[in-house]
């Protein structure tokens, strides 16, 4: 099924040259800081180093050919297993030549990111919801409080480290007669069901009536092999 | 919050104009318990008598961590977050995610299924406008558009109601379609609708657009220009009132907008009213669409026939033991989507609805970010606001149309 979903979405996307082209023209010009670029499901992704990000975001913004005058979206993403856990995530828009383009940079817990606060007035927000949601700093972020949760939250919430169900709960408070912070109390424990492939799983297993499976050669080699006759 | 005193210069203490015009400013809070603050905004706004000099949105009171609750859930038990978001307009977000999620699936819609959902996308765009309208025109002073156009508001959503059981929270829109076909005679009564609905707008304009008081609190306030729209991330209705001809289903269409006529309406001045003047002239297109699906809309399946992304009929589920299995697979483990990411938008009513959707190949998302657009616009009331009048902000606050749900998410 993967395979053939892969295949339509070939079909599906339209034009890429010209992306592969702006791509490598983009590659060429910032080689030093811009490690690579690639073209995911027809848009274009730029990966770049924290350093060269403002150069790369200003150039996108101000060159006639590109003109990506609208920051659409900044957001975080965590890939716990990477040395540099963070990925920050630009969503920008040319209205001119209407056109999208993605530029990434990574970082970890303690090494910030530029902010873009200058060339983009709409990024502040963005960036303290970065900062709230998952932690990563932003250099020259003039205010960089939290903005999604309450006031005096501790923690990042939106990484993966982070239980579900958080650390506190509200509850009314008979004798305070207010709302207060208490540990999250679970009638139960906490369950996840992943529910991944409860068919694929029986592989191993030997089925009676089929121990003779494996001497057919014109059986099909899918679903499930049989264990070796003994 | 502590006010930035302003110092008197030492020589001119004397001077007795001098110190009455000196007023300290003072901090003032808004909300979040407010009428005017659509939802739960606190405001706080720091004024110099009465007027504005900063204003600092305190947003997330309505936080609830979609985002997490998604990386938690499979394709399909994440789509009915999406009703939950901007709650004034389910369908479109609902349509946003699905369309992510068709794109990194490779998927092709069946036709019908699309000019449904194109259908229900401008339906949702009418309901959302009358509401912004009219509570707008609350804010402000007038309470009859709001009764009025709350009736109105009903019977749109009754054909919520008919199409999939719910008046708000839709669920109907899924990846590959949309959940079940059209009930007999829901498009006959639809195009009635659309046929008596003109005749409301123009009730509405009667009521507000030569509104002398109307005028008055909404022409010049909050005036954005082009270069500001552009610099603070303004999308939909609102660039388009500060004169950029700027909408996804023209530039970017998705399903069967391309098929559509419509025109953009654009304003020229960027403020309050001009704002309120787009998103009257786009009802009326947006009924225009409506006609259009309505005369045009092909017969045929609603949802593709991929049994690994969307259930088989029922009736197939009682003869054919495939389609048992897909129906079991789907409901428990869920669709497996190929791993990559996508940022996919639309263009909501309230502006550009963005899904940047990570998968990695497993039944749940990796990373789902939600780009809300009234987040981007409640960032400009700062801007917005500056010099202008305590009521002016309200104003402000319902021309740009806020709901909470989609910023706080």
């Amino acid at each position: 099924m993967t395979e053939e979903s892969n295949l339509l979405n070939d079909e599906l996307v339209p034009e890429t040259h010209h992306l592969q082209e702006a791509g490598e023209a983009l590659h060429e010009k910032f080689r030093d800081v811009m490690p690579s670029f690639e073209i995911v499901c027809g848009e274009l992704i730029l990966n770049v180093t924290r350093s060269g990000l403002l150069a790369v975001l200003g150039y996108l913004r101000d060159d006639d050919g590109c003109r990506f005058a609208q920051l659409i979206d900044i957001c975080g993403v965590d890939y716990p297993d990477r040395d540099e856990r963070f990925e920050v995530v630009y969503q920008l828009l040319s209205l001119k030549h209407n056109a999208r383009i993605r530029v990434k940079v990574s970082t970890d817990e303690n090494t910030p990111v530029p902010s873009v606060g200058a060339l983009f007035s709409t990024a502040p927000w963005f960036e303290r919801e970065a900062w709230d949601m998952y932690g990563i700093m932003f250099d020259g972020l003039v205010d960089h409080r939290r903005i999604l949760t309450d006031y005096g939250f501790d923690g990042h919430p939106l990484r993966k480290d982070f239980p579900l169900t958080g650390h506190v709960e509200l509850r009314y408070d008979e004798e305070q007669r207010r709302v207060v912070y208490g540990p999250v109390s679970l009638p139960q424990d906490f369950r996840v069901f992943d529910n991944m492939s409860p068919w694929e799983a029986v592989t191993d297993v030997q089925l009676p009536g089929d121990e003779k499976v494996g001497e057919n050669p014109h059986m099909p080699k899918v679903g499930w092999k049989p264990v070796g006759g003994e | 919050m502590s006010a930035q005193a302003q110092t008197v210069e030492v020589d001119k203490v004397d001077d007795a104009m001098d110190r009455e015009v000196h007023i300290k400013p003072y901090t003032m809070n808004f909300g979040p318990q407010h009428p005017a603050a659509h939802g739960v905004l606190r405001l706080v706004l720091e004024m110099d008598g009465e007027v504005v000099e900063r204003a600092d949105p305190h947003i997330g009171l309505l936080h609830r961590g979609t985002e997490k609750l998604i990386e938690y859930k499979t394709y399909m038990q994440a789509l009915p977050y999406f009703d939950r978001l901007d709650y004034v307009s389910p369908m479109n977000q609902e349509h946003a995610f699905a369309l992510a999620v068709e794109k990194l699936l490779g998927l092709e819609v069946p036709e019908r299924a699309q000019y449904i959902r194109v259908l229900f996308c401008e339906l949702t765009r009418i309901l959302n406008h009358v509401l912004n309208i009219t509570t707008f025109a609350l804010d402000v002073g007038a309470i009859t558009p709001a009764l009025w156009g709350f009736e109105e508001r009903e019977k749109g959503m009754e054909f919520y109601d008919r199409v999939c059981g719910a008046r708000l929270h839709a669920n109907y829109v899924r990846p590959g379609g949309v959940a079940m076909d059209l009930p007999a005679g829901l498009l006959e009564d639809m195009s009635a609708w659309v046929d008596h609905f003109p005749s409301v707008l123009n009730d509405l304009d009667s009521l507000l657009t030569e509104n002398r008081i109307f005028k008055q609190r909404t022409v010049d306030i909050g005036v954005v220009s082009q270069a500001q729209a552009l610099d603070w991330g303004f999308t939909g209705p609102n660039i388009r009132a500060s004169g950029l001809a700027w909408d996804l289903r023209k530039s970017q269409p998705y399903d069967v907008y391309d098929r559509m006529e419509f025109d953009v309406p654009v304003g020229t001045t960027g403020d309050c009213y001009a704002r309120y003047l787009v998103r009257m002239e786009e009802m009326r297109q947006s009924l225009r669409i409506m006609r259009q699906c309505i005369k045009d809309m092909p017969q045929g399946i609603v949802k593709t026939n991929d049994y690994k992304v969307c259930p088989p009929p029922r009736a197939e589920m009682k003869n054919s033991m495939e389609a048992l299995i897909h129906h079991f697979k789907l409901f428990t483990e869920g669709v497996h989507v190929p791993a990559g990411e996508t940022y996919t938008a639309v263009e909501a009513p309230k502006g550009e609805f963005g899904v940047y959707l990570v998968s990695d190949g497993t039944n749940r998302p990796y990373r789902c970010h939600i780009r809300a657009p009234g987040f981007a616009h409640l960032q400009g009331l700062d801007f917005m606001s500056k010099g202008h009048m305590l009521a002016d902000v309200v104003a402000n606050i319902g021309s740009l149309d806020i709901v909470f749900g989609e910023i706080d998410r």
